[in-house]
């Protein structure tokens, strides 16, 4: 093996039933490096990875790891954390029911002489790892005391207890806010300073540019190919990934953005709070205008969302829809009402995975029309149909499982659902997360696409020149309250920055 | 080879499958016997009622089939299994009967009360105990099986209080109807037949289903949809109550007396047999309603093959756990990758 | 010392404590006249329910991975079946008996565990099956009820171990000294929470049972040999609950088909009002033996009445049943909403 490097894969092949996963990919590791592995989704990094942990068995294929004549393959994640590869997963993977040094030392716990473990040692030990991370915990306590950030930083301590030799993080800061992505990004350098080679799974690509060395890109299953990252500059990264020339992303905002002022108000809350989470506000949305909600991560722009919608019961103050007093206790009466709600948790309550694509789509439709009023399967098949065309759902069939589906795809059979309803208004909660690029612009032009059909849409996203391109308007939110509005000239990335960070300076 | 591999994959594969087992076996053994091999399957008729092997199956499985009905619902809707029904008709029975009979009355051939009254106590008592477990479990999550748990221990508790700890016999032939024949046919086929049609009918024309299984798959997911995901768990916990009743009614009915002891016992392990049978999966979602009944049905040709072979009924269960460890082993997925893992490299080498 | 600290789980298992005592205190209140404050009345709670604190020790390792265990009752109406058969018809020893009786137990809770572990067939339906297995080879055995006459075991089941020192010692009306004393099984139940606690507590296995029962694909992730762990608790409970099985026998001293039927319900329903969750990775043993002894409590409470019938022990155990796990759900409740 060539110099330095930690690990080589080359060549691997593996297929799901039905579909050729990896194609020939591969990827190459040096030592004290930290390689972004990019790809859309569906281009095969979790894959890849997971045929790295042995989750996956691949077909064909070698890995070559430092230490180890000729090619190893992992029986599964026992066997490739013995062999130094450590992995942290973007959901987090411990134990909530346990303390926090067991979650750290599970299976490999410090042993007494009578072969029982050794609690005093293995709380030491964490105590000493989290002082070294610079977290403030009790090892002691339960994980689920805890806030998610914080659960990913100790699986983070797990990974780098174990003497690993490549660390593979898998979209680890898709839950994180800025301050803790700053923290995690301190300890990768110290880990790389250690020489610990480091595989960064993300999305976000100022990330990529921010922390890693080189750039490994995946496009179909198939390894496209290994750059340092100042031989890719930004657009060429994005284009290795999609395989085609880049679209300009900032042109999707159409030429006649001024809203007509005399536009009639769809929502208007007053004094709306729900108890714990946020704070009363004050909003205010018209016809065809796309509000955006922006702040950082636990801001409570979700929940203030969902508060419209009465998606989390407990809300007080009074909210007006066209004009009228209105009470939402269930979602159901705030569908009665033309409103529509995305979740930015897909997978827990977005789709039902085991139906199928028709069915996901005509759920909410049919939600409406009530338990006795079946909607005749010929309607349902055309509605389904339709939005698939519409919205160019890549599914084998309507009647698909919607599980089998890419997140991408998933997404769009949940917006589909909504559409299907109809709504005058319509709250979209993260529809970008963890999509590829590609289908990321489709959504921005639909969203601008139906405002200009006189739907009202709450934007929310976690990355500012998204929502720039699509809102008309912005809200700010802080520690679960509006602290303000910006619209017009202030819309700028700096604009927006500011206004979140808070005036005082200190957040 | 692709042919077979499609109907193996039919959701209605496994029921089927095990009731054309069960009947083979019935083939298979009046042939040794020197009987007409299709004795299983022939129906005379003696003392003016129908008499034949599958007459019985039908007959006794009525009460698995309409309680399969309810636990399908159940499983689909929650994950979990209600195992109180057997307790329910059980307490379904005492009450009936103790109304009819009137409170400490052990022997009666007249009515206390109109039977009418007494038939719709039993049923209302059994929907106020599906409401109870679907309380429980959808307005406090708490784990079906330990919500159910409840009623388990005092739903035939309950029902021995009220028949205060005897045997109350209603000898008036109009309550034994339920239980016997009208013309030639059981009776309990006919309340089988009825509930299963009207079960078919409703989720046929209504949306029912597909909320069933939406909030079955993904509770969160329903709400935001729009579906009030409590109050259908709750409705599906009703509806099992409820079955649990009418099929209470039925057993109370075969034996004109509140047996509260024997009613029901271990029938609600047969109901969810019959569920799991029917290639639903225990852990909720997606489920065949039709696969439901055909497994009920099956469990009861089980035992009645067994008594026509002679095994007494104290020893049939070992046979039952036999016949259900194979049918899930075949069934589970590590299983069936491990065959087809065999059967392929076997293709592969020849 | 570290101090101890109070969190949900904790509060649960002192809830459950108290109110053990108040319902003991409140016997001894209420039938202090017929002999309730004795300490004879409580050890008489031990040795009747020794057999199911040894069940239910292995009924909380299965509830803590997040599976059941419906087969036990069954299981233990077999083991007393072997016993009285293997005594009376083929002249077999005791403690031979013993052994083939744990072997059966190792053997039934590794054909459960693997289909479970290593199949993924839920835990309810396996053991169903294991339960329909077990009760039909009892009958298999014998349909008749065995009484067993062997002088081993019927000494080792007359065997009275006093109490030392005199604790709780008293004189009679007759002037004679009666010394509070329990029984071989009552030692052996015991042993097997100490062992339980030890187990759970102490050892990887143990922890990681808590582990799989929290969270199975994060165990698995972990590194965690989720399917040997399943397959080992499972086995774990079937040796439990054949020791439960023999301890059981000694109180029983005789083999019927009907033996023990329900069981596994008081198993589970004394694991739940100990604390245990049936979804998995919360409970403890201490809780479990608690939740034992309160249903025996109610039972001996009913006995103590005398004018009650039978049905109103589940009744209470059923309505106690309610109340805790109702507790349980708002604590949950409580949590969620801390967390939020």
């Amino acid at each position: 093996m060539e110099k330095d490097v930690v690990l080589k894969m080359r060549g691997i092949c593996m297929t799901f039933p039905g579909v050729k996963a990896l194609d020939k990919a591969g990827l190459t590791l040096k030592k004290g490096e930290i390689r972004a592995l990019m790809g859309e989704n569906g281009a095969g990094k979790s894959t890849l990875i997971k045929c790295l942990t042995g989750v996956n068995h691949f077909e064909e294929g070698e890995i070559f790891l430092d230490g180890f004549e000729g090619p190893v393959r992992n029986k599964d994640t026992m066997d490739a954390q013995s062999k130094g590869i450590a992995t942290v997963y973007q959901e987090v993977n411990l134990c909530p029911n346990l303390s926090v040094a067991e979650n750290i030392f599970i299976g490999r716990a410090p042993l007494t002489k009578l072969r029982t473990i050794d609690r005093r040692a293995m709380n030491r030990q964490a105590k000493k790892l989290m002082e070294e991370l610079e977290l403030d915990l009790d090892v002691t306590r339960n994980l689920e005391n805890y806030s998610l950030a914080m659960q990913q930083m100790i699986a983070i301590a797990r990974a780098i207890d174990m003497d690993c030799k490549v660390l593979i993080l898998d979209e680890p800061t898709s839950s994180l806010d800025d301050r803790e992505v700053e923290k995690l990004f301190k300890v990768m350098r110290d880990l790389k300073k250690k020489g610990v080679a480091i595989i960064f799974v993300t999305h976000f690509l100022e990330q990529v540019y921010e922390v890693c060395d080189g750039i490994t890109v995946l496009r179909n299953g198939k390894l496209v190919g290994e750059y340092d990252i100042a031989d890719l500059p930004r657009v060429k990264l994005v284009a290795a990934m999609m395989g085609k020339d880049f679209d300009d992303l900032a042109k999707i905002k159409p030429e006649s953005e001024e809203l007509k002022v005399d536009a009639p108000v769809v929502i208007d809350a007053e004094g709306l709070s729900h108890a714990g989470k946020i704070k009363p506000f004050d909003l205010e949305i018209k016809e065809g205008e796309v509000v955006g909600l922006t702040g950082l991560l636990g801001s409570g722009r979700s929940e203030l969302a969902r508060t419209i919608y009465g998606a989390d019961r407990n809300q007080t103050g009074s909210l007006k829809v066209k004009g009228k007093e209105v009470h939402i206790k269930e979602p159901i009466d705030a569908m009665k009402l033309g409103m529509g709600l995305l979740p930015d948790d897909r997978k827990a309550e977005g789709i039902i995975g085991d139906l199928s694509v028709r069915e996901n789509i005509v759920l909410a439709m049919q939600a409406k029309e009530g338990v006795l009023k079946k909607i005749p399967m010929s309607k349902q098949i055309e509605t389904a149909d339709k939005f698939i065309d519409m919205l160019q759902i890549k599914t084998a069939s309507r009647e698909t499982l919607i599980k089998q589906l890419s997140g991408g795809n998933q997404q769009k059979v949940i917006l589909a659902r909504w559409l299907a309803t109809n709504p005058d208004f319509l709250i979209l909660d993260e529809p970008t997360r963890g999509i590829d690029i590609g289908t990321k612009t489709e959504i921005q032009k639909l969203v601008i696409k139906l405002a200009s059909e006189g739907k009202s849409i709450v934007f929310i996203s976690s990355e500012i020149d998204e929502m720039l391109r699509t809102c008309n308007r912005m809200a700010v939110l802080r520690d679960g309250a509006k602290v303000g509005e910006i619209s017009g000239d202030e819309m700028t990335q700096e604009g927006v920055m500011n206004a979140i960070a808070g005036g005082d300076g200190n957040g | 080879m692709d042919k077979i591999r499609k109907i193996t994959k039919m959701s209605l594969f496994l029921p089927i499958f095990s009731m054309i087992l069960i009947m083979l076996i019935n083939v298979v053994y009046d042939i040794g016997c020197g009987n007409a091999p299709l004795n299983f399957f022939m129906i005379s008729i003696k003392n003016g009622v129908l008499y034949g092997r599958l007459v019985d199956v039908l007959n006794r499985g009525s009460e698995a089939a309409i309680l399969a009905i309810g636990m399908t619902l159940v499983v689909s809707s929650s994950a979990g299994t209600d195992i109180s029904v057997g307790s329910v008709m059980s307490l379904t029975g005492g009450m009936c009967c103790m109304l009819l009979a009137g409170y400490g009355v052990a022997n009666t051939s007249q009515y206390a009360v109109p039977l009418i009254v007494g038939l719709g106590a039993g049923l209302a008592v059994a929907l106020v105990c599906g409401l109870f477990n679907g309380f429980l479990v959808s307005y406090l999550n708490i784990q079906p099986m330990v919500a159910t748990l409840i009623l388990w221990s005092a739903g035939r508790a309950i029902g021995l209080l009220l028949c205060n700890s005897q045997i109350v016999y209603v000898r008036v032939d109009s309550f034994k109807v339920l239980g016997s024949y009208v013309g030639p046919v059981p009776t309990p086929i006919i309340v089988a037949a009825v509930c299963i049609a009207v079960a078919a009918v409703v989720l046929k024309q209504t949306s029912l289903g597909l909320y069933i299984q939406s909030v079955g798959i993904n509770r969160k997911s329903s709400r935001i949809s729009g579906l009030n995901s409590r109050r259908i768990i709750l409705m599906c916990y009703a509806i099992c109550g409820f079955c649990a009743g009418i099929a209470g009614l039925v057993a109370t009915s075969r034996i004109y007396s509140a047996d509260t002891n024997n009613i029901g016992l271990n029938l609600e392990l047969d109901a969810i047999l019959a569920v799991a049978l029917g290639g639903n999966s225990l852990g909720g979602g997606k489920f065949n309603l039709a696969g439901s009944i055909i497994g009920a049905y099956t469990i009861q040709a089980i035992t009645t093959t067994l008594y026509a072979l002679g095994v007494s009924s104290a020893q049939a269960p070992v046979f039952k756990a036999i016949v259900v460890i194979i049918i899930v082993v075949i069934q589970a997925e590590p299983f069936k990758e491990y065959f087809k893992k065999l059967t392929g490299g076997r293709r592969a080498s020849a | 010392m570290k101090k101890l600290k109070i969190n949900n789980n904790n509060v649960l298992l002192i809830i459950t404590i108290a109110l053990f005592l108040v319902m003991y205190l409140g016997g001894c209140f209420i039938y202090a006249d017929k002999g309730f404050t004795k300490m004879q009345t409580f050890l008489d709670i031990l040795i009747n329910n020794a057999g199911i604190i040894c069940v239910t020790c292995g009924m909380t390792c299965v509830m803590l991975t997040g599976g059941i265990d419906i087969s036990v009752g069954s299981v233990i109406a077999l083991d007393c079946m072997i016993m009285a058969v293997g005594i009376e018809k083929f002249g077999l020893s005791s403690p031979v008996l013993m052994v083939i009786i744990i072997l059966v137990g190792i053997v039934m809770g590794f054909i459960m565990g693997f289909c479970i572990s290593y199949l993924e067939i839920q835990p309810f339906i396996v053991t169903m099956a294991g339960m329909f297995f077990a009760r039909g080879m009892t009958a298999v055995l014998s349909t008749q009820q065995i009484s067993i006459t062997e002088d081993f075991f019927v000494k080792l089941s007359n065997l009275k171990i006093e109490i030392p020192f005199g604790i709780g010692s008293y004189v009679n009306t007759k002037g004679i000294v009666q010394t509070p004393y329990v029984r071989i099984t009552v030692i052996v139940a015991l042993i097997a929470v100490a062992v339980t606690f030890f187990v759970l507590g102490y050892t990887r296995f143990g922890r990681s049972i808590y582990a799989v029962g929290g969270n199975q694909q994060s165990a698995t992730l972990m590194g965690l040999d989720v399917k040997k762990t399943k397959l080992k608790t499972y086995m774990l409970s079937t040796v439990f609950t054949s020791i439960g099985g023999i301890c059981y026998c000694l109180n029983t001293m005789s083999g019927t088909t009907s033996q023990a039927t329900g069981l596994e319900m008081s198993a589970i329903s004394s694991a739940v009002i100990g604390g245990t969750l049936l979804t998995g990775g919360v409970g403890n043993v201490i809780g479990s033996l608690f939740g034992v002894l309160i249903n025996g409590t109610i039972s001996s409470l009913v006995k103590f009445n005398g004018k009650l019938i039978s049905s109103w022990s589940n009744i209470v155990t059923a309505i106690l049943l309610c109340f805790f796990i109702v507790l349980q759900a708002v604590f949950a409740k409580v949590k969620e909403s801390k967390k939020k």
